[in-house]
């Protein structure tokens, strides 16, 4: 990976609640085309440094860029260059694919022969012809996210943030919707996922991992398996847990 | 503006899909204004009537034949003699006992005075109450055409044989109230619910990722129940016009202003019921315990206030029914305009501005 074009830029990034400090003085950068996986156990706060990242919660302190705009000043130019897709499905169930495609693109501003091509090419892409007009609550998980990512991706955003994309799929579509992710990588979009998956940490460029809100580890998963001596991104991040302890 | 359309479009979608929804929004209203209506007209409907007639003579067969050709009683039973009365009674053929004075017409014509005696079956009182008034109109009326005819100046007492309070409530009384509650809760319970929905299945957390602004979300989906709210009432209004012959004597310009008000400050009550609640559930609770009950409970809908302990009287005048139903009274039955309703207009624009203004303050909480 060619560090070339900086797409987020975090430091010292902190979120507070009260007296919890949910993020500490974090501090990253991620790149054009880059697959940065963003891990971390639940409540180490990698979902709030997300949510501060896509705008929708402002930081306390520290500075944050995301595709070259503020995260204190801009949040709404922000939401308009970001594509997100969240760990609960995020699709209505009782409209067709065409209905939710022409729906979550008339929000992001596409005009209606731009929302046209984009059905075509996402029903295309994806092998879904046959149930086009068919109510999204009938498809498979695997088909639903699969086409949550393509929705996420619709108004060709520079990053897209993926939030346990994957979580309650079998392996094999798993697997499927990685391919997607590496096919949109290649065509120059950022992906930020986070995920539970240590198998899927494999698969990202770089990952960082996060831990009682701070980043404790950031490299690429064959970096960091020679760092720790061990084998795997597992055994990784077991020793970084039982260190903080 | 091309995303809001966009926005309400699909909204649509989700009400028009779901036949829970529906039914809600259509079907309930529907049937609850039957119900609630013919509940109160079912007692004044073909009642069962029963005579004793000492005189037999011109007048008091005129008198039997001006009820039996009424709507509200049919004659059921004819006995000689008043020693049969209580068996019928206890048989329970008929509601009520028509007893005519011996030579009621002799009487009428040489004294100027006849005597009806009406015995009403006690166990039922609120029958009993509304029957006696219906007989006593019918034969008022009945008195009036004599005395129209002739210079006689005739009266025909009539005498009732129970306990009764003059107070009574009408339909004409009780389907603004109706109207008040159906509206309540569709309007608020189905904003609530669809914004919680959207909460649960996450989509919400999508629509605040994109570049719609909080209040674009707000307003997009509460703009298709203001729309459906506004038929609802229509549909309510005609029903109570046509199947109850509910008066309109007010202006209908006012009316709708005043209805789609009253609509908005539901809607912003469902909003805020939103962002309290999480799940669909919870706000269907919190609906059905925090609106409906007040609503029924302290709108006069029902119970009057008047006679309530003080603290309840003063809580009252929070409940956005109240005044709504004061305003439908005055307009629907009263016919009086804005020059007698502007106060309770003015506190339910008070009240719908504060609403809105919180939900919004609260949603934006939410956000952080």
């Amino acid at each position: 990976m060619k560090p070339e074009e900086t797409v987020i830029e975090v430091e010292n990034l902190t979120k507070k609640f009260g007296d919890f400090t949910a993020v500490n003085e974090i501090s990253f950068k991620t790149y054009k085309g880059e697959i940065f996986g963003f891990l971390g156990a639940n409540g180490a706060g990698k979902t709030t440094a997300m949510k501060m990242l896509i705008g929708i919660s402002k930081p306390t302190s520290g500075e944050a860029s995301v595709t070259g705009l503020d995260v204190f000043s801009q949040p709404d130019q922000i939401k308009k260059n970001i594509g997100y897709m969240s760990q609960k499905f995020s699709m209505y169930d009782d409209l067709t694919i065409k209905e939710n495609i022409t729906f979550f693109g008339g929000i992001y501003g596409l005009d209606r022969k731009t929302i046209k091509n984009k059905i075509k090419q996402i029903i295309e892409s994806l092998g879904l012809e046959e149930v086009a007009n068919k109510l999204v609550g009938a498809l498979p998980l695997g088909w639903k996210q699969k086409l949550a990512f393509s929705v996420a991706l619709l108004h060709d955003p520079k990053i897209v943030f993926l939030d346990e994309p994957t979580g309650g799929v079998d392996p094999i579509t798993r697997r499927q919707f990685w391919e997607l992710i590496y096919k949109q990588a290649s065509q120059g979009t950022t992906i930020f996922v986070t995920t539970h998956y240590m198998d899927e940490a494999e698969y990202c460029d770089r990952v960082s991992i996060m831990v009682e809100g701070k980043i404790e580890a950031l490299d690429t998963p064959k970096n960091l398996k020679t760092e720790y001596k061990v084998d795997s991104m597992d055994g990784v991040f077991l020793k970084l847990a039982r260190n903080i302890e | 503006m091309k995303r809001f359309i966009g926005f309400v479009k699909k909204e649509f979608y989700h009400i028009f899909r779901d036949k829970r929804s529906m039914f809600i929004l259509f079907g309930m209203p529907i049937a609850q204004i039957l119900l609630f209506g013919f509940a109160i007209t079912n007692e004044i409907n073909n009642v069962e009537l029963g005579i004793l007639d000492k005189s037999k003579d011109h007048e008091t067969l005129k008198i039997i034949n001006k009820i039996n050709a009424s709507e509200y009683f049919t004659i059921e039973n004819v006995v000689e003699n008043e020693n049969e009365i209580e068996a019928v009674f206890k048989k329970g053929e008929v509601k009520a006992f028509l007893v005519f004075e011996e030579g009621f017409a002799e009487n009428l014509h040489a004294l100027h005075k006849g005597k009806i005696q009406v015995i009403t079956d006690a166990t039922e009182p609120n029958t009993a109450n509304t029957i006696v008034n219906y007989v006593q109109s019918i034969i008022q009326h009945y008195q009036q055409e004599l005395n129209s005819t002739s210079d006689m100046g005739v009266q025909i007492d009539i005498q009732t044989r129970m306990f009764f309070n003059t107070e009574l409530k009408s339909v004409f009384n009780f389907l603004p109230g109706v109207m008040t509650v159906i509206l309540m809760l569709v309007s608020a319970m189905m904003t609530s619910i669809s914004i919680t929905r959207e909460k649960e299945l996450g989509t919400m957390e999508i629509l605040l990722v994109s570049p719609l602004k909080p209040v674009q979300v707000v307003v997009g989906k509460v703009f298709p129940y203001i729309f459906l709210s506004i038929i609802n009432a229509l549909v309510i209004l005609i029903l109570g016009v046509t199947v109850f012959g509910m008066p309109i004597e007010g202006s209908l310009i006012l009316l709708a202003f005043e209805t789609v008000l009253f609509i908005i400050t539901a809607l912003s009550l469902g909003i805020l019921i939103s962002t309290i609640a999480e799940t669909q559930q919870a706000a269907m609770m919190i609906s059905l315990m925090g609106l409906m009950l007040p609503v029924i409970l302290l709108s006069e809908f029902i119970f009057p206030i008047s006679s309530m302990p003080d603290l309840l009287q003063y809580i009252s005048h929070f409940i956005p029914a109240k005044w709504f139903i004061i305003i439908l009274k005055g307009i629907m039955l009263k016919g009086v305009g804005l020059i007698y309703l502007w106060k309770e207009t003015v506190i339910l624009i008070v009240m719908a501005v504060f609403l809105i203004a919180l939900s919004i303050k609260k949603y934006k909480i939410r956000l952080e």
